[in-house]
C-alpha cells in the first residue's frame, strides 16, 4: 500500500490514525502454514491470537476466515499499547500457550512496523522450548518438527521436538486469499476476549522511546564539468 | 453507404530504423513564445508546489515514452497534480496558455499514448494514490490514478473481494479505463467497459465532471448519456480521469488450471468455441501457437510438446469446478486434444501460468537483440478459426518470426512480431503484414484493436474500421468537449 509514514509532531512515534492496518505479512504466511497443517490433519486445532485494541479483532476475522477454528484477543490499549513491545507479547503468548496446552506456536519472523524479530525467539525463552525461526520449510515427523531455515550462508535442517515456537519466512508459503463465503462462516467462529492481567503478565515496558525523526531528506547532488573538479570537490570533502 | 477511397496510409511510418533509438538529443518544442512560460512555470509551482513541477531533460524523457515501440516525445514540463482541485488549477492555466495536457499514469501502454508530439505539459497523476470508498457488500470501490491493478487487489486481499481486469503490466487503474483494457480473464470478468461505473474526470478547461453524478455507484443505470463509457477508451483525448469507481467481484473459492496440446490451430480454436457454446463459466482461456510454445519451453527451460496448445483456468466451489472440468475434457478429447496437465494449488498455478506470462520475453529471446512489436486485433469467435490460419500461412510466406498468444476467448490474439530494427526490408514486411493483418480482421466483422487502443499507430485503421459519418460523430464530441484540441493531441482521432 502507498500509505506515507508520517512522524508525529512530538516525535513520540508516528501516526497510526486513520491509517489502514491489516495483517503483518509474515503472519499471513505464519497462519497459511498452520492451517495447511490443519488440511494435511497434522494437527488438530489452529486458534489465531492479536495483541491490541478493539481493532485487531478485524485481523483476527480474517485468520479465520483463512481457516484457524477460533480467536483469542487479548486486549492492550493507551499507552499500554503504545509501549508493547516484544518482551510483553512473548510473555503473553507464554501464558496463552501454557494455558491452551499448545504443541506449537507459529507466527511471523519479524512485525514490517518495528522490524525486531524477536517476538518467537522471547517466546521460546521464556517458555524453554525449542525455536526453528526464518523457517522456508515446516514438516512434522511424529513428535518432531523438521524445520529447513533460511541463513546467510544459504539453508540449514534442524530437527526440533514439540512443543516448539516457529517463525515464519518468506518462502515458506503462498498465503491463500480469503473468500467471501469463508470470511461469512468466520463471523460465527467465536473469539475470547482477556486482558493480560488474567495471564498474570505485565506491560510495564523496559524500553523508553526518546525521539522518531524522519530519515533526512536527501540532498540533491552536485554536477561537475570535469575530471579535474570531481577530484578535486572529492578531495575538498574528504573523501579521498 | 459508399465513401470516398482515401489512399492508402502507410499506418507505421513513423517506426522507422533509427526511431527504435532511444532519443538523445531533446528538441525542446516551444509551443508559447519563450516569455510565455515564465509566467506558465511559477504559476504551475503555486498549484503543485516547488517539487511539483519539472523540466529536467531526464524527467522529461521518461514522461515521453510507454511501453511501446514509438520513439520517445517528451512534453516540455512535467507536473504532479495532488488533488483533483489541483489537477484543475493546472488545467485553467494550460487552456488560457493553449498548453497541450498529457495525462500519465504508469507509462505502460503500448500504442504511445503518452508521446507529446506537440510539446506541453505532462501530468503525472501517480502521487494521486489513494484507494477510496470502499463499499465491501455493495462490491464497489473508487480509486485516484495511482493506483496499480495489483496494488488495489493487496489492499483488498483480507476482504474475499478483487479487480478481475488484469493486463500484462501492473498499470494503473485509472489509465486502464483511459484505454478500455482488458486481460487474460475477460472471458469471463469482463473488460474495463463492463467494469467502470463512475469516472471523476477533469476536462481541458478545468472543468471537474462526474460521469454517473458525483458518488453514484448503482450496479446498473439508464440514466442519460452513456458518459462514463464515453472516456473509458477515450485515451486522454477527451478529458483527466482523476477518480475511477470499479465493480468487484468475490475471489474464486477455488482454482484449477491446465494445459492441452492439439494436433492443429484449427482443433484448438474450434475447442474454444465449442467449451463458450456450451456455456462452461471458463475464467481464462488463453492460445499459444506451435513457434510460442517453442519460444517459451526455451526461455523457461520447460517441456511442454510444441503444438497449438490452450492453457485454460476454471474459477468457482469444488462441486461447480468438477463439472466444468469435465464438459471440457470432453471436448477437447473430441477434437483430438491431449489430456490435461493439471494444477491446483497456488504454486503449481504459478509455475504452468508463468509460461504464458513470459511469453514476451520468450518471443524476443528467440533473436536476441531484436525488438517487438504485438499486434492486436479482434473477431467474433466463429471467425476465429479462419483468420489464425490465415495469419500462419502469412507469417511463413513472409519469413517474419511472429509466435502467437491470444485471448481466444475473446477472439482477440496477438502476433508478437519479433525483428531487427536495423533490417530495413524486415521492417517494411511486418509493417505490410500488420496492415494485412488489421484489414484482414475488419473483413471479418472485427476490430483492429482489442484491448491497446488506437494511441498513435492505429489511427487510419480506425477510420476505415468506423467509416467516416462515426468518426465525424466522434470528431463532434472531441470539438464540443476539448474545442482547443488540447487533450493529448494526435492520438485516436
Amino acid at each position: 500500500e502507498n500509505t506515507k509514514i508520517r512522524v508525529k509532531p512530538d516525535h513520540s512515534g508516528v501516526v497510526t490514525d486513520g491509517v489502514k492496518h491489516s495483517m503483518n505479512p509474515f503472519c499471513e504466511i505464519a497462519v497459511e502454514e498452520a492451517v495447511k497443517l490443519k488440511e494435511k490433519k497434522l494437527i488438530k486445532e489452529v486458534v489465531a491470537v492479536s495483541c491490541g485494541p478493539t481493532q485487531v479483532t478485524e485481523t483476527i476475522r480474517t485468520a479465520l476466515a483463512m481457516g484457524c477454528d477460533r480467536g483469542i484477543h487479548v486486549e492492550v490499549s493507551g499507552k499500554d499499547y503504545e509501549a508493547m513491545g516484544p518482551l510483553q507479547i512473548s510473555k503473553i503468548f507464554a501464558a496463552l500457550a501454557k494455558k491452551e496446552e499448545a504443541s506449537l506456536i507459529i507466527l511471523g519472523k519479524q512485525a514490517i512496523d518495528d522490524d525486531c524479530n524477536q517476538t518467537g525467539q522471547m517466546t521460546a525463552a521464556l517458555l524453554d522450548w525449542p525455536q526453528g525461526t526464518f523457517a522456508s520449510e515446516v514438516t512434522i515427523d511424529g513428535e518432531k518438527v523438521k524445520v529447513v531455515r533460511e541463513i546467510d550462508g544459504g539453508l540449514e535442517t534442524i530437527k526440533i521436538s514439540m512443543p516448539a515456537v516457529l517463525t515464519a519466512d518468506l518462502r515458506l508459503n503462498t498465503p491463500r486469499y480469503a473468500t467471501l463465503p469463508n470470511i461469512m462462516k468466520a463471523k460465527k467462529k467465536k473469539i475470547a476476549n482477556m486482558k493480560p492481567a488474567d495471564l498474570g503478565v505485565d506491560m510495564v515496558s523496559r524500553v523508553e522511546v526518546l525521539r522518531v525523526d524522519e530519515p533526512p531528506t536527501r540532498l540533491a547532488g552536485v554536477k561537475v564539468e570535469t575530471v579535474d573538479d570531481l577530484v578535486a570537490k572529492l578531495r575538498a570533502n574528504g573523501t579521498i | 453507404m459508399s465513401f470516398a477511397l482515401r489512399p492508402t496510409r502507410s499506418l507505421y511510418a513513423h517506426l522507422t530504423t533509427s526511431n527504435f533509438v532511444q532519443c538523445r538529443t531533446i528538441k525542446k518544442e516551444h509551443t508559447l513564445k519563450s516569455g510565455g512560460w515564465e509566467r506558465v512555470i511559477p504559476a504551475f509551482r503555486s498549484v503543485c508546489g516547488e517539487d511539483g513541477v519539472s523540466l529536467g531533460e531526464a524527467v522529461r524523457e521518461q514522461h515521453g515514452r510507454d511501453e511501446s515501440v514509438h520513439r520517445c516525445r517528451p512534453p516540455d514540463v512535467v507536473v504532479w497534480p495532488r488533488s483533483v482541485e489541483e489537477v484543475s488549477a493546472l488545467a485553467k492555466i494550460c487552456h488560457h496558455h493553449h498548453l497541450p495536457i498529457i495525462p500519465f499514469g504508469t507509462g505502460t501502454g503500448l500504442e504511445g499514448g503518452v508521446g507529446a508530439l506537440k510539446g506541453g505539459v505532462c501530468f503525472s497523476l501517480r502521487n494521486m494514490d489513494r484507494v477510496l470508498d470502499l463499499h465491501q457488500e455493495d462490491f464497489d470501490v473508487s480509486v485516484e490514478p495511482g493506483v496499480t491493478r495489483k496494488g488495489l487487489n493487496s489492499y483488498l486481499r483480507d476482504t474475499g473481494l478483487w479487480f478481475p481486469v488484469d493486463p500484462g503490466a501492473d498499470a494503473s487503474l485509472c489509465g486502464m479505463a483511459a484505454t478500455s483494457a482488458s486481460g487474460t480473464n475477460a472471458v469471463r470478468y469482463g473488460t474495463m467497459r463492463e467494469n467502470v461505473l463512475n469516472l471523476e474526470v477533469v476536462l481541458a478547461d478545468g472543468s471537474i465532471i462526474h460521469t454517473a453524478g458525483r458518488g453514484r455507484r448503482p450496479r446498473k443505470t439508464s440514466a442519460g448519456y452513456n458518459l462514463t463509457n464515453l472516456f473509458v477508451g477515450s485515451e486522454g483525448t477527451l478529458g483527466v480521469i482523476t477518480k475511477t469507481t470499479l465493480r468487484l467481484y468475490g475471489v474464486p473459492e477455488a482454482m484449477v488450471s491446465a494445459v492441452c496440446t492439439f494436433p492443429s490451430v484449427q482443433a484448438a480454436v474450434d475447442s474454444t468455441v465449442q467449451v463458450l457454446q456450451t456455456g462452461v463459466p471458463i475464467a481464462r482461456i488463453e492460445f499459444l501457437d506451435d513457434v510460442m510454445i517453442d519460444a517459451c519451453n526455451r526461455f523457461n527451460l520447460l517441456s511442454y510438446p510444441v503444438a497449438p496448445t490452450l492453457f485454460l483456468e476454471f474459477h468457482g466451489t469444488e462441486k461447480s469446478l468438477e463439472e466444468q472440468v469435465t464438459v471440457t475434457e470432453e471436448i477437447t478429447q473430441a477434437n483430438g486434444g491431449s489430456d490435461f496437465s493439471w494444477a491446483r494449488d497456488a504454486e503449481t498455478r504459478g509455475r504452468l501460468w508463468k509460461a504464458r506470462h513470459d511469453a514476451w520475453y520468450a518471443a524476443l529471446a528467440l533473436r536476441p537483440g531484436c525488438k517487438a512489436y504485438s499486434t492486436d486485433v479482434c473477431v467474433p469467435l466463429s471467425r476465429l478459426p479462419q483468420i489464425i490460419v490465415e495469419t500462419k500461412e502469412d507469417l511463413m510466406l513472409n519469413r517474419l518470426t511472429g509466435p502467437i498468444a491470444g485471448h481466444v476467448g475473446d477472439g482477440n490474439f496477438h502476433c508478437i512480431m519479433v525483428m531487427d530494427p536495423n533490417d530495413q526490408d524486415e521492417v517494411i514486411r511486418v509493417h505490410e503484414f500488420t496492415e494485412r493483418l488489421a484489414r484482414r480482421a475488419l473483413a471479418l466483422d472485427g476490430t483492429c484493436t482489442g484491448e491497446h487502443g488506437v494511441g498513435l499507430g492505429k489511427r487510419a485503421l480506425l477510420r476505415e474500421e468506423m467509416g467516416p459519418l462515426a468518426i465525424e460523430v466522434m470528431q463532434g464530441l472531441k470539438t464540443t468537449l476539448d474545442p482547443k484540441n488540447l487533450m493529448n493531441p494526435g492520438k485516436v482521432l
